[in-house]
């Protein structure tokens, strides 16, 4: 279980409260009118921004003292989740052994991760012989191989297509699923959100809102969700 | 604290940093600490300062100011030996000062080219020596320096910015203030300072070209101080003037010179979508070349008949200048690159101010001081070599933080959440993902350090030893034994040495391909 | 690798002196020693008769060389310094660091030489070298007053500058500074050593150049060109006189002193004239080399004595300085 122990996250001339608990297993979609913090809570629970007060729980342990590198979680972001000077195969390789060469069997974990996201086959190209969907499915095959409990998205996917992002959100329940891999994902869409999260977490006036059934909230929004979908 | 994580260690460079400001100031105090009289400042010497900053200031402006047309019209264009003309520029920097003094005045002298087409016309030889030809003669030694280093930083923003810029429909002036005059304003405080700082502690140059004792510089004062009147406190304290100059310098620089990157690009080919303007672009590449070439041209011209007649003396100079060159661009990168990291990864701007002082050090002080410190544990001749590499490595310094800075700041900004994220070790994000980004940056430190050590005399002549010069000092020597055409021909060599290496280490890096 | 390798050969190929022969360490200036200077044959016709290793260690001109001196103090390797003129020699003195020598020669010196210190091996006449085709002035007075163009060196860096400097206050006195008022329109410019102002000379920056009456001669014997020549002012040339000494530290006194001997014998001084471009102190049996005979003699010899050279250059240089600042 996450778990948000009396959080107050600063950023720049707000400060965001976050009281809340996650249940694991669970996918959780992270709505809210722009600027209202989104990101920012994200980024405190990856361990890039620090808490000015309160706790970050995981299965009942502190996690908020860790390096970011030594939560366990792993997080996709807006843009720059590939090194554009190594191939597919290496990026992926990162997500199994950062600091390392791999052995003969994680070589064929990263081989099974690339097929399992349908990129057979293009492991050697760099991030910029690979269009956009596919750049993406990288990143996935390396959360994959990094097999971590908690993953976060940061609107990884904003930058697709309609069609193409549906497919994206698709595998990532696939994957979660298949994983049992916890999921919060910050989301701007109610279609997204209604796809593949069963809960979400309301961000407006400087508070996270503890998670409420998905389905639920968009049919009977509370004012401030109901300003912020028109 | 986790909010502050960094993907790479500012340890390594905090000590390199370290490292060469006790160089810097250790050989200062040692020269100090060695005085037998405590010096003090002579109304000559307030004379001198008051010269020294307006040549530095002016030449720096005029360096820099000139640098970004040319440097914007270059990376607009695209031509046939455009990069040859690109490492061509970088030659005068090379040269030893009396090589390109010569040089210049065989283009611009009483007796130079262009005096002698007015005199064709009747009219009378222009006049150099004054004010004006000390800027002048800076401008040659600094605009190609400068107009790399914005060239550089125009070619790493990543090509989507142009592209966006484009798609609005920008034409070249609001593509210019959208995207180039951010780049600008904060690269150009930093190449500002550090022309500044070289011109600072010029002596010859402004000398000769300055036309008599009304350019006196303080380096000349404590050249003055140190040779002809012994009064090494006098020297000291001009020194710490010169350091504490730069110091202000460099950091205003920095304070100026804060601001984003340009975020992540995709390394995709770079390509200019506003074509406007060809004549001007065209116009700046032009009176560029022909104003740096036309000298170097008369160097060549008459180092060629020269090149025949060296003794064989020159050719193990020139050996033992490649090893000192080959030893010091070594020594360059270790300092520079970890310092260079640790200012990426944050305010560490006390590193990048040690980092510059180096220019601002007066070779005459650091190798004196270097001569007291060396001369209880060992025979400083013996270590002439080490002690030159060395040297010239700290004086490298600064422009290998230029080049590197900017682009290990984009790396750790663009790629350091993901290292971090991916629990990436420091010494692997160091040697995976920031060597391999900053490729081209390290090549084109490597050559203009390389190249830079080659040309320059450093501290050879404190510590020389007969049997050991260095190409530069057996220049010197040539011409001090009347030898001008044998020393014309040995600067011709140096020239091709110095360019072949800077060529030969900048290919190796290429990035942005032409499309 | 290999690089370092090799700078390691070159480091320990010029430390390595293998042999147990005493050695004698001579402290220079760096075109005494350079390839084309007389450094190397005197190396190796004193090695010939004194059983010992000759160490000459070049400093990069006569002031320099004293300052490295006076920084290394009494623990100096050197045991000989050669290469200080007339004009340094009062500071060396004061430094207490050089001891007398009992060395006499019969010098052909224009002037007496009595210095129980320092001894002369050679000396020549400051004067201004133009092409022989063109005119020249006839002194101070009438350079000021025409047109001609000269480049000199600085005082402040270079021993020529100096010199020139103690030349126009010793042939002018308390005029001097007016001189130099009159000069600064033909001063070209004023450059850091002697190699900058021959090369910008050379190149036809100027129609004349302070150098030595001796110029000349390097071009008509070592390039048999013709073209050059001194020109004789009437109000006297100043002279300089390079000298040696012995160091009160010297480990080889016996050594120290028999090298100075040498240094006014017939094997050294007819090594001078054609390679450092100078009148040997003692004229060699051979005598004057051929083209020696072409040159410019002045009429009167202007020399302070140290002492003098010592006092007036402070004043000088300021007369100088104000002259050429306006």
């Amino acid at each position: 279980m996450l778990k948000l122990d009396g959080c107050v996250i600063e950023n720049g001339n707000f400060a965001l409260r976050a009281d809340v608990c996650i249940e694991p297993g669970a996918s959780v979609a992270i709505v809210g009118p722009s600027g209202a913090g989104k990101s920012t809570l994200l980024e405190a629970i990856a361990g890039f921004r620090d808490l000015k007060q309160g706790q970050i729980l995981w299965n009942g342990k502190r996690i908020s003292n860790l390096h970011p590198g030594k939560r366990p979680l792993a997080m996709l972001f807006q843009d720059g989740n590939l090194f554009p000077h190594l191939t597919a195969e290496q990026n992926v390789a990162l997500g199994l052994r950062p600091n390392g060469h791999l052995s003969e069997e994680e070589l064929s974990q990263v081989q099974t991760a690339l097929a399992r996201v349908a990129l057979r086959g293009l492991g050697n190209r760099k991030p910029s012989e690979l269009s956009g969907g596919q750049q993406s499915r990288v990143a996935l095959a390396r959360v994959l191989v990094q097999r971590r409990e908690l993953l976060l998205l940061d609107e990884p996917f904003a930058a697709l297509g309609p069609a193409l992002k549906a497919e994206m959100l698709d595998l990532v329940a696939d994957l979660v699923a298949e994983t049992g891999t916890t999921l919060l994902m910050v989301s701007h869409d109610p279609q997204d959100a209604r796809r593949i999260a069963d809960q979400t977490v309301l961000v407006a006036d400087e508070v996270v809102l503890p998670p409420a059934a998905t389905s639920q909230l968009f049919d009977n929004p509370p004012p401030s969700l109901r300003d912020y979908l028109g | 604290m986790a909010g502050r994580a960094q993907p790479v260690s500012p340890r390594p460079g905090i000590g390199a940093a370290a490292l060469v400001a006790a160089l810097i100031l250790g050989t200062l105090a040692a020269v100090a600490l060695r005085a037998e009289t405590a010096g003090g400042f002579g109304p000559a010497d307030w004379a001198a300062l008051r010269f020294t900053l307006t040549q530095a200031i002016l030449s720096a402006v005029f360096s820099a100011g000139l640098a970004v047309p040319v440097a914007r019209a270059l990376a607009r264009r695209r031509f046939r030996g455009r990069r040859a003309l690109i490492a061509l520029l970088g030659a005068p920097f090379i040269l030893p000062v009396i090589v390109a003094i010569l040089g210049l005045l065989q283009v611009f002298g009483r007796a130079g080219w262009i005096s002698d087409i007015l005199g064709y016309f009747g009219l009378p030889p222009i006049r150099i020596y004054g004010l004006h030809g000390v800027v002048l003669a800076h401008v040659f030694f600094n605009l190609p320096l400068a107009t790399r280093l914005i060239l550089q930083a125009w070619q790493e923003i990543p090509a989507e910015r142009f592209r966006l810029a484009a798609q609005l429909g920008c034409n070249g002036i609001a593509m210019f203030r959208l995207i180039e005059l951010p780049m600008l304003k904060r690269i150009l405080p930093g190449v500002l300072a550090v022309i500044f700082a070289i011109c600072l502690t010029s002596f010859a140059v402004a000398l000769t070209l300055g036309g008599g004792p009304r350019a006196t510089t303080i380096e000349l004062a404590i050249y003055q101080a140190f040779t002809y009147d012994f009064d090494l406190g006098r020297a000291a304290l001009l020194s710490a003037l010169q350091l504490t100059l730069t110091a202000v310098a460099a950091l205003a620089a920095l304070r100026f010179s804060r601001g984003d990157g340009f975020g992540a690009g995709l390394d995709r080919a770079l390509r200019r979508w506003d074509g406007g303007a060809p004549a001007i672009d065209a116009f700046w590449i032009i009176a560029a070349a022909t104003f740096l070439l036309l000298p170097l041209a008369s160097v060549v011209i008459s180092g060629f008949a020269g090149l025949f007649e060296m003794p064989a003396i020159v050719f193990r100079a020139a050996l033992t200048s490649v090893i000192v060159a080959a030893a010091s661009t070594a020594i360059l990168l270790m300092l520079a690159l970890p310092m260079a990291t640790a200012v990426a990864t944050g305010r560490y701007g006390i590193v990048e101010l040690s980092g510059i002082l180096g220019l601002a050090a007066s070779p005459l002080v650091i190798g004196t001081g270097l001569f007291i410190l060396i001369r209880p544990l060992a025979n400083p001749t013996a270590l002439a070599l080490p002690v030159t590499a060395l040297v010239n490595a700290v004086m490298a310094l600064p422009f290998a933080l230029r080049i590197l800075v900017p682009a290990a700041r984009d790396v750790v900004t663009r790629n350091g959440r993901l290292a971090l994220s991916l629990d990436m070790g420091r010494k692997t994000f160091f040697i995976r993902v920031l060597l391999p980004r900053m490729h081209p940056q390290i090549c084109f430190a490597a050559g203009l350090g390389a190249a830079l050590s080659m040309g320059d005399l450093g501290v050879i002549a404190l510590f020389a030893d007969p049997q050991i010069a260095t190409l530069p000092l057996q220049i010197y020597r040539l011409m001090g034994a009347y030898q001008m055409q044998a020393a014309a021909g040995g600067a011709l060599l140096l020239l091709l040495l110095s360019m072949s290496v800077f060529w030969l280490l900048d290919r190796g890096g290429r990035w942005h391909a032409e499309a | 690798m290999k690089h370092l390798m090799i700078a390691a050969g070159l480091l320990s190929a010029t430390s390595a002196i293998a042999d147990d022969k005493p050695q004698l360490t001579v402290y220079t200036y760096d075109s005494f020693v350079s390839d084309w200077g007389p450094g190397p044959q005197v190396e190796e016709a004193f090695e010939a008769v004194c059983n010992c290793d000759l160490n000459l260690v070049g400093v990069e001109d006569g002031a320099a060389l004293l300052s490295r001196i006076r920084l290394e103090g009494e623990s100096s390797d050197a045991d000989v310094v050669l290469g200080l003129d007339t004009n340094l020699i009062t500071a060396a003195k004061d430094t207490g660091l050089f001891a007398p020598s009992s060395v006499t020669a019969d010098y052909a010196l224009p002037i007496e030489w009595a210095d129980d210190v320092f001894t002369p091996y050679d000396w020549g006449y400051f004067a201004f070298v133009h092409n022989a085709d063109t005119p020249a002035p006839a002194n101070f007075r009438e350079l000021a007053d025409g047109d001609t163009k000269v480049i000199i060196q600085d005082p402040r860096s270079s021993t020529p500058g100096l010199g020139l400097l103690l030349w126009v206050k010793a042939a002018y006195g308390e005029e001097a500074q007016e001189i130099w008022a009159g000069l600064a329109d033909n001063i070209v410019t004023v450059t850091k050593g002697w190699s900058e102002a021959y090369g910008l000379f050379l190149e036809g920056e100027a129609d004349m150049v302070l150098s030595y009456t001796t110029s000349p001669a390097y071009h008509l014997i070592a390039e048999e060109d013709a073209s050059k020549a001194a020109a004789a002012f009437d109000e006297g040339h100043y002279m300089q006189v390079e000298v040696a000494a012995k160091l009160a530290g010297t480990d080889q006194p016996e050594l120290a002193d028999q090298f100075l001997e040498f240094m006014v014998s017939d094997a050294f001084q007819q090594i001078i004239p054609t390679t450092n471009w100078m009148y040997p102190a003692v004229t060699p049996s051979s005598g004057l080399p051929e083209g020696f005979d072409t040159l410019i003699v002045p009429e009167k010899s202007l020399l302070f004595g140290a002492d003098e050279a010592a006092a007036v250059r402070e004043q000088a240089l300021s007369e100088w300085l104000g002259a050429l600042s306006q």
